[in-house]
């Protein structure tokens, strides 16, 4: 670890932090142009970062102090993943500090918070959306954990920085049949936890179908701007850990040169792009799934984190 | 009128005078009490182990208390629990005109609850264990004079005291097959009186412990107590369960073979899912917090379960983790559930509810009492700085780590505990976003809650107790560190590695991972306070911030009524889990007599009954009020029916005598 390593942490932090609203352009522009609309162009979610910035600060009548910390709480547990998580170099000054498994925690403490003021405001939508959402945040843990176990396996501790460079070190890991199997269950799970189709339409306007759009629909002007801002992060963060978890090469190794990190943050913004783009052509063909048929879909995902565990369990002898 | 005016004041001063002196003096003497544990069960777990024998306290067999680690950590725990529910008992008791009888045998009980883990002797023991039971069921009948509290009490009565059967049973076997009253003194036993112990004890503790099947009584008693009682039951008494199985089945007869901890696996991981999946379509506040201490004691059975299961598959490093997450988690358990239960009773004292659909709101009039319900609901569940977070995640490491030493038996039970351990949290998160959310937030939904008033300050300050014990074991369970090695060191299973890592960050002995709980909470307020510095862009071009009506999607006067209620909430749940919960809902639409398509009124009735219950419990009551009918057909009240019975028993007694 050397002063590199900080400067690669900076980096993904900075890099995540502008980069998330541009991921967000890039999923609307993809889907817009599959489906013969122009759309406002990469850039569009940066301003309408920009105007609600600017707006007054709202704070509606009956909220609670936890209607207020909801915003910064969503955005400070997803920054302290992003700086956790390997995505520009292994070797991250933070990686002892927290594991995967307490990277999943965060993201629940993020989730938990909106939730709460979804309640706070006292509307039914506000509720609706809570509920909604801490059913499927419910039923997501257990393929999370499980898909976590099944990539910890072979690396033998569930550290990120760990899992990555084991990758690093056995490609064949990456098309095993465990891991073909947790990427898979990630993938749903991702898809879940970040309110996209066909678990949850992020452009849906229509408050009766809304999970996520419905517990902040309260707000407005620069919270809403914070809240837009951490899904953003959120989304990005979580797709550039895919991208780690199981295709790493480009990644700086623990100490690295100014070239290596370099290297490391065009790897990753072109994991990232990658990925984006895939994930929004295949929510052009998706339609949104009834909510009470999520469960059958996690539950698929939660079957396939299982195997992928036992298929680990029986077929891995650890270097 | 005069007299009356004159009368009035003076009967109010005798009774605030009784009502001064009286639980101050219960109070103080429970804390005091809970102070003298925690010295004493400091004192064992640090210092040498000591012995006492007071022969002329009990005739034939005396009394024989011990010292050591093991009994020393629970000592100390139950004390630690004593501590704040004593303070907290004197303001309680009187909002709530508690009886003469139930403050005097609080002190009793917790009396009761330290000389559990003390007694050294089977005698000792059993004696202990009948004091607590017996003083705990006083404590359960306090408000007697409510039906559903006598039902209640009833009900734990008779499960209690069918618990002690089992235990009484299977200490006499072991007593007779070791050939020793005192434990340190019992010899090795045969594999078949082994296994008669295992089954007996696991069910007598199991069912103190709320163990599945044995955990109904849990969510009837725990709500109708009174809740420093509650508390006192969750946070302590079920722990002794515990402590029986570790100290007699895991200690005295351990390490167990592979199928104790498969056993105790299975049955903590359905205690866990079950009892998390009620809590999460709980509408009773209290009734929700004891379906997670079943939730609770399932995990930590999960844990001892792993731990024997590990050991006896030479997994020693893992084994020796998932020992401490056990103790890890008992003692987080202790500390939220303890201050859980207090902050439901101060909401109890001033609003009078339990009832969920009917509170909300409470945050703008007992804003102390929020924070502190709120600390106690994130420690129930498991997220990053709550108590419960570090135990779950060394459980779950424990878990993980098993592989190298992989048998079928351990490939295929870790992945499926990890899922329930799993979708226990999961759930676990949705059941205490419900009880804070729903209970505490928003508007009220009853006038009794619109009229709530913040508790005295004897009741914050034992609260405040409680939530401090619950944040530093959040951010800084290293103050655990010490007693935690040298109880791992006496208990069998976890004794082959050594547990140093667990520091400031928490790296597993032997095995690779770690992770800092403190440094995780430094850092998650540094990456808050940024996020809020970053939200400041642009804020000085902004219009004056503004106080404003909610939007509600336009709607313009919205009611109480109109808001997501704790049925309406957990109804997603409740449907995802339809098999297991069987609800029953009963939809009643009533039309105008003009025409069957308009409605006048709409009725929904929802029941969640305890299903488990109602399975296995229900058979058994009937079938043994049959045989009660039976029998009582010879019962007629006829003295001489009643002379003849005492011939013939004779008789029989002489001839088999002969």
């Amino acid at each position: 670890m050397n002063l590199m390593s900080y400067l690669a942490g900076a980096a993904q932090i900075t890099g995540v932090a502008l980069g998330a609203p541009l991921v967000i352009g890039v999923t609307r522009q993809v889907r817009t142009r599959l489906e013969g609309r122009v759309g406002g162009g990469v850039a569009q979610p940066w301003r309408d970062l920009r105007k609600q910035l600017r707006k007054q600060q709202i704070t509606p009548h009956g909220t609670t102090a936890i209607f207020t910390a909801a915003p910064p709480v969503l955005a400070g547990t997803t920054l302290l993943i992003i700086a956790v998580a390997p995505l520009v170099a292994t070797g991250s000054p933070l990686d002892p500090v927290a594991d995967l498994f307490a990277v999943v925690g965060l993201l629940f403490l993020g989730t938990v918070a909106l939730t709460l003021a979804g309640i706070d405001t006292g509307t039914s939508f506000g509720g609706m959306g809570a509920s909604r959402e801490i059913t499927i945040a419910a039923l997501v843990e257990p393929t999370i954990l499980l898909a976590v176990f099944a990539l910890s396996i072979p690396t033998g501790s569930s550290n990120l920085g760990a899992i990555v460079a084991h990758t690093i070190d056995n490609p064949a890991q990456a098309v095993s049949l465990p891991g073909v199997l947790a990427f898979v269950a990630l993938v749903v799970v991702i898809v879940a936890e970040t309110g996209r189709l066909p678990v949850d339409n992020p452009a849906t306007h229509l408050e009766l179908t809304m999970v996520h759009e419905a517990m902040v629909l309260e707000y407005a002007g620069p919270r809403l701007a914070m809240v837009e801002w951490a899904s953003g992060m959120r989304l990005t963060v979580l797709l550039a850990l895919l991208g780690n978890l199981f295709f790493p090469w480009g990644i700086a190794g623990p100490d690295p040169s100014a070239m290596d990190v370099a290297i490391g943050i065009v790897a990753i913004a072109a994991k990232v792009a990658v990925l984006a783009v895939l994930l929004a052509g295949g929510e052009v063909f998706l339609a949104k799934l009834r909510l009470f048929r999520v469960p059958e879909l996690l539950a698929g995902s939660f079957l396939l984190a299982l195997l992928a565990v036992t298929a680990a369990n029986f077929f891995t002898t650890r270097a | 009128m005069t007299l009356t005016t004159d009368a009035t004041p003076e009967a109010e001063q005798v009774i605030a005078r009784h009502n001064g002196v009286g639980p101050a003096v219960a109070g103080l003497t429970t804390s005091a009490v809970g102070v003298a544990g925690v010295w004493i069960g400091l004192a064992g777990v640090l210092g040498a182990p000591r012995a006492v024998q007071i022969d002329w306290l009990v005739p034939l067999i005396g009394v024989a208390l011990q010292l050591d680690p093991l009994g020393g950590f629970f000592i100390a725990l139950t004390g630690a629990v004593a501590v704040p529910v004593g303070v907290y008992a004197i303001g309680y008791a009187r909002r709530e005109h508690l009886g003469v009888v139930p403050l005097s045998v609080l002190p009793l009980f917790v009396a009761a609850m330290l000389l559990v883990p003390a007694a050294a002797s089977v005698s000792t023991f059993l004696l202990a264990w009948e004091l607590m039971a017996a003083a705990s069921l006083i404590l359960v009948a306090a408000q007697h004079t409510r039906p559903a509290v006598g039902s209640a009490a009833v009900f734990y009565a008779v499960m209690t005291q069918l618990g002690f059967v089992a235990i009484l049973l299977g200490l006499m076997v072991l007593s007779a097959a070791g050939g020793a009253d005192r434990f340190a003194d019992l010899s090795a036993v045969t594999p078949g009186a082994r296994t008669a112990v295992f089954v007996l004890t696991l069910a007598g503790f199991g069912s103190k412990a709320g163990l599945l099947p044995l955990h109904a009584w849990l969510p009837r008693a725990h709500p109708e107590a009174p809740s420093p009682v509650s508390a006192l039951m969750s946070a302590a008494m079920v722990n002794l369960g515990i402590y029986g199985i570790i100290r007699i089945d895991l200690q005295l007869l351990g390490p167990g073979p592979r199928w104790w901890g498969v056993t105790l696996l299975a049955i903590g991981a359905v205690s866990a899912v079950y009892g998390v999946l009620q809590a999460s379509v709980a509408t009773d506040l209290k009734r929700l917090l004891a379906y997670s201490t079943v939730e609770n004691m399932g995990l930590i059975a999960v844990a001892l379960g792993a731990a024997t299961l590990l050991a006896a598959s030479g997994a020693a490093s893992a084994a020796t983790v998932a020992m401490a997450a056990a103790l890890l988690h008992l003692t987080g358990h202790a500390a939220f559930k303890c201050l859980g239960f207090l902050a439901a009773g101060s909401v109890l004292a001033t609003t009078g509810l339990r009832d969920l659909d009917r509170l909300g709101g409470l945050a703008r009039r007992m804003p102390a009492t929020t924070i502190l319900f709120g600390v106690a609901a994130l420690g129930a569940s498991g997220l990053p700085l709550g108590a419960g977070f570090v135990g779950e995640w060394l459980l779950v490491q424990s878990l993980i780590h098993a592989t190298p030493h992989h048998t079928t038996a351990l490939a295929l039970a870790t992945p499926l505990a990890v899922g329930a351990v799993a979708l226990t949290t999961g759930l676990g998160v949705a059941a205490m976003v419900k009880a804070f959310g729903i209970g505490f937030l928003a508007r009220p939904r009853s006038d009794a809650a619109a009229e709530a008033r913040e508790a005295p300050t004897s009741m914050l300050t034992g609260m405040a107790a409680a939530a401090t014990a619950c944040v530093v074991l959040a951010v800084a369970p290293i103050v655990l560190a010490t007693p935690l090695r040298r109880v791992l060191a006496v208990v069998p299973a976890s004794a082959g590695a050594d547990p140093s890592g667990l520091g400031t960050v928490l790296h597993l002995p032997g095995l690779a991972g770690s992770m800092a709980p403190g440094l995780l909470a430094v850092f998650l307020v540094v990456a808050v306070l940024a996020a809020v510095v970053a939200s400041r862009w642009g804020s000085r071009r902004r219009p004056t911030p503004a106080m404003l009506p909610l939007w509600a999607c336009g709607a313009d006067d919205l009611t109480a009524r109109m808001q997501y209620t704790a049925t309406s909430f957990g109804e997603p749940l409740q449907r995802v889990f339809d098999d297991v919960l069987r609800p029953e809902t009963d939809v009643e639409v009533t039309a105008f007599e003009e025409s069957q398509y308009l409605v006048a009124k709409v009725a929904y009735r929802a029941r969640i009954s305890d299903v488990l219950q109602d399975l296995l419990y229900t058979p058994v009551v009937q079938a043994v009020t049959f045989c009660a009918n039976g029998i009582r057909r010879a019962h007629t009240g006829s003295v001489h029916l009643y002379l003849t019975y005492g011939a013939l028993g004779v008789l029989i007694v002489l001839l088999v005598a002969r």
